[in-house]
This record gives structure tokens, C-alpha cells and sequence, in this order.
């Protein structure tokens, strides 16, 4: 649908939060031509306009995860590009960040394009590809990054593997500031981490599964920070999930460093306790840790250590996660319970306010990335997401728009849920009633 | 059937005292059995057992078959190699075909921790974990338990130290269950790369120096030091390992009496204990293996639905 012809939006009477524009109060938003017409106050429904109400739920710019797996090309049994860019637009999410780790691997502006072209085709969430760091995420030779960021990605990693190489990492953190690009490291020393499975503590010791100390992850966080000293470059922590992490960044942050960070949604809600009993839903790299480590991460939210909530979905076939603990890959699907996960642990307890959460899960991420997006101001990229931040419901993974089932939150109760999305003007999803 | 254990038996984490002393008691008679010129009651007749063993193993798993055999169970062995597992079939889908041919029981040997109750989740067999990866070996500390008390009798404020390879070791982890359920005081020894880092959160004390716990001790359970784990880098060499850890006659003398030696088999001979250690006077390490028939009918009959007050009675072939 061309974005000239389109009927009008009006999203009436919700409770707008806008931190971009320090905004937060109720109003209207108006929506023409793909694109943000006007925001706030009571703005009057023009002739022909759809009207959305929105009264007792909160209109916010569209949310964006910047750590997403889609898994096409390669995994299409488990996730493709358009049920992943269902199931963000089911979860609120307006963009996604497609991470690089496909088969064939996204280190190439061919495949990029391909990424990008899947996402516009889908028409839901907004899809923005990653470019991964090295050729063949092999942490030998830099991809032709300039020559992606032609074909449209936003940023770079080897996720799912670090850059073990400090001088790759050096290289690729140079290379990048040409481009003015994120570069985003899966931080994890493999020669610690290596055939664990769970985080390493008492837990791990009672279970008899390998742990994954946190220093694996601290290790690479302090060699990446004193790399972008050196470079001036931008590195991106990927889904952080230890307290010495935050306070790691903290150090770099108050260094003038360009270092940003995200952590997950299950990383602030949930500990290592979930794997008792080897739930294969509870593991993912890296691990679920420990409450101090919950407290750390959620504070480091809150004073603005950490920029970003993410959900690193990663769907995976039943058959995978039904086997032994040590020999199920790692990763949830999270695009649909992120927000609710988000709502509960963090705006119920009052961890972060309503400006924080839209902060950390929508202008942050447009912000870091350089992504359009993540304001409500006139003119803008005409994505919202409509939510209520307090609306009970249990997750049932058979409802999911993914391929995934892979939850560890199935059966439980969530605060907060999204009600509507809007993508380029478009209503991309609709809760039901 | 649902006896006093329930299920299946999976670990001694989830056992209570009395499940545990329960164990011990109905192996005790049960031992008889063995001693036989027919080693063989009716008990189990009729019940069919698959001993399903994804790991090489000599000791556990024909203990389990003499058990099962001396209970007159009908017996299935299934090993890894040369059958569909090595085919890539899945352990669940292993698990249902054997159900469908209906079974009453499965024995399981795995090397990967929590694929006893992986199995015992998905079907509605009885369980009995044979040693599940780095986790648990409930049998092998249910025999380990019922030496210590044939020696000691109640085992409360008795001092046991295992020592050796605790990260690797899942005789370790039921050991250390069983042990403190009873009241013992227990402790490990062994280089800190071998040992979990959170081991005192489980409530052990830890020797540094195998001098220390032989001073403290009454009992040391030995463990196997496996050959791989000079490979991985957790030890430099078995010359070393026998230097400072070994448990040999010279630093047994030492110590303020007599101990309890036991070993849960394979012994590296001058690695981790030496010969005249092993086969000295204080050695317990056949009466394990003689324990390990027993406790294993024991653990038969009970998940079997068998009372345990009737096991005396079962044994003479009534029940």
C-alpha cells in the first residue's frame, strides 16, 4: 500500500509517553501518510480517519529490539523472516535487529539486502539487518563492512561467538567509525565458558552441569571497553547478565568511553533456580545468573548504565530443546513476553518509571543504532506502539506468532501487554479483545 | 506401581532420611540372598527390566543384572553401540519404543547429567538412575552408606571425607546427599580444580591437604582420577596427583586412628590410592561391591511396590 493514499490514523485519548520530546501526558496521535501528523492534546478527528481508542493504555514510539534471531536464511523450519517480524509486531516491537549468525552467514551485502528485502515483504515489524564482524562469523578476516552498511545494515557482530582476536576486534571497532556504526560483541571467553551449559555456582555444582563462570563475560566486557578507548570507536555490549558487567560499563561510562549495553528481559526477571529439574527453556548463553546479579543489572536500567532491553529471541525447534540438558541449544523466544516480562519486573516493582521503560525499549535503541524512529514528533517515522501496562494474562506459547515455543514463561502470569502496533501508519497488529 | 520411593529413583537429593534408612534396611536382609547355593527368590517374576547403558560399564551394570536375576526379573540389556542409538536415534524416542513393548522398569547409564529424569519424566516405567553424567550415582551411595553403617552403625556425627575428583564425580554428589541426610559430618579433599567452586554452599568442609583430612577423618571414600582430566588441564600429571594427593600407607599411619578405606571402583593402583592401602586391613572396597547386589534388590523391590516390612518375607519367596 502506497503511504500517499492512506487513511488517516488517529490513536485517541491514551496516556502518551514520549521521552523524547519529554513528553508524558494523555492526548492524541495522528497518523497520515505513513508518518507522524501531530501528537498530543485532544487534536479533533479528521474527516475519514480511523480512530483507534486508546483511552487507559499508554501510546508510546514504536519499540525496537535491536537482538533478534530470525533464522532465515538457513533455520526456516524454526523462525522465518516474516513469522519473526509476526511475532515482534505481536510483542509491540515496530523494528527488529536481525543478528547475523544464519546459514549462510550474514557477512555480505547480498545476503543483507536479502535480509532487508524479507523484512519489507513481511510487513510487520520494521527488519534491520545485522552484518556479521568477520567473514563466516570465523573471527579471522573483517567482513566488507562498508559494503553491507550499502545494503542496509545498521551494525555489526559475530553474536553467538565473540571476536576472540583483540586485534580483529581493534580492527573492526576502527573500521567502523567510518561508517558511524554500532559494533556489537557476544562477550563470553570460550576457553572459560567452553561445554557449560548453565551459569557456575551452587546450582551447577548440585545439577552436575558444567558452569559458565561470570568472569567469561567480565573478561571480554573490560578488553572491549579498554578497545574502544584506544580506537575511539563504539562498541555495543550484547545481552549483558552479570553484576560485575554493569560495573564494568559504569567504569567506561564515566570515562567518556563510547560503550552502550543491553540486557535481556529474562535476565532481570529470572535466576538460575529456573533450570532445577533441567528445563531446557531455561537455558540460553549466557546463563541465567543470580538475584545479585538481577539487582546489579536492573539498577545498572535505572541509573542509565545500561541503555537498552532486549529479548536475543531465539526460536528453536521442539526437537532440539527436548533432549538431554548439556545437548540442547541455547535461547528463548522472547518477541511476545518481552514487554510484559518488562512491565512486571520492572515498571510494577518500580524499578524504572513509564519514561525509562519507553526510554530503554524504544528511543535508546533508535538513538544507539541510528535506526529513524523512537519519537512521536511531527514529521517522524509513523511507528507506535499502543500498550497496556497493567493488563493481567498468562503466557501460552501455543499462541505465539513465532515458529518458537521455547519460553521458560509458559503458564505464567504476566503485568502489561501490547495492544496495538503500528508500523509506517499501517495497524501491523491488533490484540484480540 | 508407586512404593515408598515412588517412581523412580533418581538421585539421593530428593530422598528423605527415612527413604534412605528404609533402603538400608530392607538391603540388610536381602544380602542373604546372595550367600545362597540358589541365588534366586521369585520376587520379581513376570516383571520385565531394560538396563539401558549409554556409558561403558563393568561394575554397575552387572550388579544390576545379577540383582535383577537373583529377584527373578527378565532382563534386557541395551548398549549404545550396535543398537539404534548409535543411529542418532533420540533418547526419548529410545525410551518409547522400549515402553511400547511394555516394560516394567529401566536402568539407566548416561553420560549427560539429568538424563535420568529426562527418561523418568517421559515414561511411565519405574527409573532407576545407574549413574547420570556428572550428577548422581543414588545406588552406588546407597551401598557406599549401607558399608559405612555396617561398620559404624548410626552414621550421625560420623566424619567422612571423600576425596579426589568431586567436580567430575556423581559417587561424589550422592555421597555427600546421602551422608549429610544421616547426620554425618562430611568433607572433601582434592586439588581445587577439581573440586565445584560453590562446594561449601552444599554444605561440606574442604581440606586443601589430604594430610588434614586424614587427620580428621574416620572414613575416606577414594574417587577414581579419570585420565581424561589430565587432558583437559584440571591436574599436571597422575606422578603429582600420587605425590600430593594419593592416599598411601605412610600417610595413613600417621593419622590419630584407624580409617575406613573405600573406593568406588575402578582403582587407578598408585594414582589416587595405593595397593597396600587398597588391600590392607582397613579396606572396605569388596564389601561395596558385595553391598552393591544387595541394595540394588532393595531399590528393585521397592520401586516394585514391594513393603518394606514384607522384604524378609519376599526373600523366602512368599510375596
Amino acid at each position: 500500500m502506497s503511504a500517499a493514499n492512506m487513511r488517516d490514523l488517529l490513536l485517541k485519548g491514551g496516556r502518551v509517553v514520549d521521552p523524547s520530546q519529554g513528553l508524558d501526558a494523555v492526548g492524541d496521535v495522528l497518523l497520515r501518510n505513513g508518518k507522524i501528523e501531530a501528537c498530543g492534546g485532544a487534536l479533533g478527528t479528521p474527516d475519514g480517519a480511523e480512530v483507534m481508542d486508546c483511552s487507559g493504555l499508554v501510546v508510546s514510539p514504536g519499540m525496537i529490539d535491536v537482538h533478534v534471531h530470525l533464522r532465515e536464511p538457513g533455520r526456516e523450519d524454526v523462525e522465518t523472516i516474516k513469522t519473526g517480524a509476526h511475532s515482534a509486531a505481536a510483542g509491540g516491537f515496530t523494528g527488529v535487529c536481525a543478528m547475523p549468525n544464519t546459514k549462510p552467514v550474514t557477512d555480505n551485502q547480498a545476503t543483507v539486502g536479502f535480509v532487508k528485502r524479507q523484512g519489507e515483504a513481511a510487513g510487520y515489524a520494521r527488519v534491520y539487518p545485522y552484518g556479521a564482524i568477520s567473514l563466516g562469523q570465523k573471527g579471522e578476516t573483517l567482513a566488507e563492512l562498508g559494503e553491507m552498511v550499502g545494503a542496509g545494515a545498521v551494525a555489526f557482530s559475530d553474536d553467538g561467538r565473540p571476536v576472540e582476536s583483540a586485534h580483529l576486534m581493534r580492527t573492526a571497532l576502527e573500521y567502523a567509525r567510518t561508517f558511524n556504526v554500532p559494533v556489537a560483541e557476544h562477550c563470553e571467553d570460550m576457553s572459560l565458558a567452553r561445554g557449560g551449559s548453565m551459569n557456575e555456582g551452587v546450582m551447577s555444582a548440585r545439577l552436575g552441569l558444567k558452569g559458565i563462570p561470570a568472569e567469561a563475560e567480565e573478561i571480554y566486557v573490560i578488553r572491549d571497553i579498554l578497545l574502544a578507548k584506544r580506537t575511539g570507536g563504539h562498541i555495543h555490549m550484547c545481552h549483558l547478565s552479570t553484576r560485575g558487567s554493569v560495573e564494568l560499563v559504569r567504569w567506561g561510562k564515566e570515562r567518556g568511553i563510547h560503550v552502550t549495553a543491553e540486557v535481556c528481559s529474562h535476565h532481570i526477571s529470572l535466576t538460575e533456580d529456573e533450570v532445577e529439574g533441567y528445563n531446557t527453556n531455561a537455558k540460553m548463553n549466557p546463563p541465567l545468573r543470580t538475584q545479585s546479579d538481577i539487582d546489579a543489572l536492573q539498577e545498572g536500567l535505572a541509573d542509565g548504565t545500561i541503555d537498552l532491553l532486549v529479548t536475543d529471541h531465539a526460536p528453536h525447534h521442539y526437537d532440539e530443546k527436548e533432549r538431554e540438558f548439556a545437548d540442547a541449544p541455547n535461547g528463548i523466544v522472547g518477541l511476545e513476553t518481552a514487554l510484559g516480562v518488562n512491565c512486571t519486573w520492572l515498571l510494577k516493582t518500580g524499578v524504572l518509571t513509564m519514561t525509562q521503560l519507553v526510554n530503554a525499549m524504544s528511543c535508546l535503541p533508535a538513538k544507539v543504532f541510528h535506526l529513524p524512529g523512537g519519537t512521536l514528533s511531527a514529521g517522524s517515522l509513523g511507528d507506535v506502539t499502543v500498550f497496556d501496562p497493567v493488563r493481567e494474562w498468562t503466557v501460552n506459547a501455543a499462541d505465539f506468532k513465532s515458529k518458537g515455543r521455547n519460553t521458560p514463561y509458559g503458564g505464567r502470569k504476566l503485568f502489561g501487554q501490547a495492544r496495538a502496533t503500528v508500523v509506517g501508519g499501517h495497524v501491523v497488529y491488533r490484540a484480540p479483545s | 506401581m508407586k512404593g515408598i520411593l515412588g517412581k523412580d529413583l533418581l538421585g539421593l537429593e530428593q530422598l528423605t532420611a527415612e527413604q534412605i534408612n528404609v533402603v538400608l534396611d530392607t538391603a540388610t536382609p536381602l544380602k542373604e540372598i546372595s550367600l545362597r547355593q540358589i541365588k534366586k527368590v521369585p520376587t520379581l517374576r513376570g516383571m520385565t527390566i531394560v538396563n539401558l547403558f549409554f556409558e561403558a560399564s563393568t561394575r554397575t551394570r552387572i550388579s544390576f543384572e545379577f540383582a535383577e536375576k537373583r529377584l527373578s526379573a527378565d532382563t534386557v540389556n541395551v548398549a549404545s553401540t550396535g543398537s539404534s542409538v548409535s543411529k542418532g536415534e533420540t533418547l526419548v524416542d529410545t525410551a518409547r519404543n522400549l515402553e511400547a513393548m511394555k516394560i516394567d522398569m529401566v536402568v539407566i547409564r548416561h553420560p549427560a547429567s539429568g538424563a535420568a529424569q529426562f527418561l523418568a519424566e517421559r515414561i511411565e516405567s519405574n527409573v532407576i538412575n545407574a549413574g547420570d553424567g556428572m550428577h548422581e550415582h543414588p545406588t552406588q551411595g546407597l551401598l557406599d552408606l549401607l558399608t559405612l553403617r555396617d561398620r559404624f552403625g548410626d552414621l550421625k556425627g560420623r566424619r567422612i571425607c571423600i576425596v579426589g575428583d568431586v567436580l567430575h564425580s556423581r559417587v561424589a554428589r550422592s555421597n555427600i546427599w546421602g551422608l549429610t541426610k544421616l547426620g554425618a559430618e562430611v568433607a572433601v579433599c582434592g586439588p581445587r580444580s577439581l573440586l565445584p567452586n560453590a562446594i561449601e554452599e552444599m554444605g561440606v568442609k574442604v581440606f586443601q591437604r589430604i594430610e588434614e583430612a586424614i587427620e580428621w577423618a574416620e572414613a575416606l571414600n577414594i574417587l577414581r582420577l579419570q585420565l581424561e582430566r589430565m587432558e583437559a588441564g584440571y591436574i599436571p600429571s597422575q606422578r603429582e596427583y600420587n605425590r600430593v594427593f594419593g592416599v598411601t600407607r605412610e600417610r595413613l599411619e600417621r593419622a590419630p586412628r584407624e580409617l575406613l578405606i573405600l573406593h568406588p571402583g575402578p582403582m587407578n593402583r598408585g594414582v589416587e590410592i595405593d595397593s597396600d592401602v587398597a588391600d590392607g586391613p582397613h579396606s572396605v572396597i569388596l564389601d561395596q561391591v558385595t553391598n552393591g547386589v544387595a541394595i540394588r534388590m532393595a531399590v528393585l523391590y521397592l520401586l516394585s511396590g514391594g513393603r518394606p516390612e514384607q522384604a524378609i518375607v519376599a526373600k523366602a519367596g512368599v510375596v
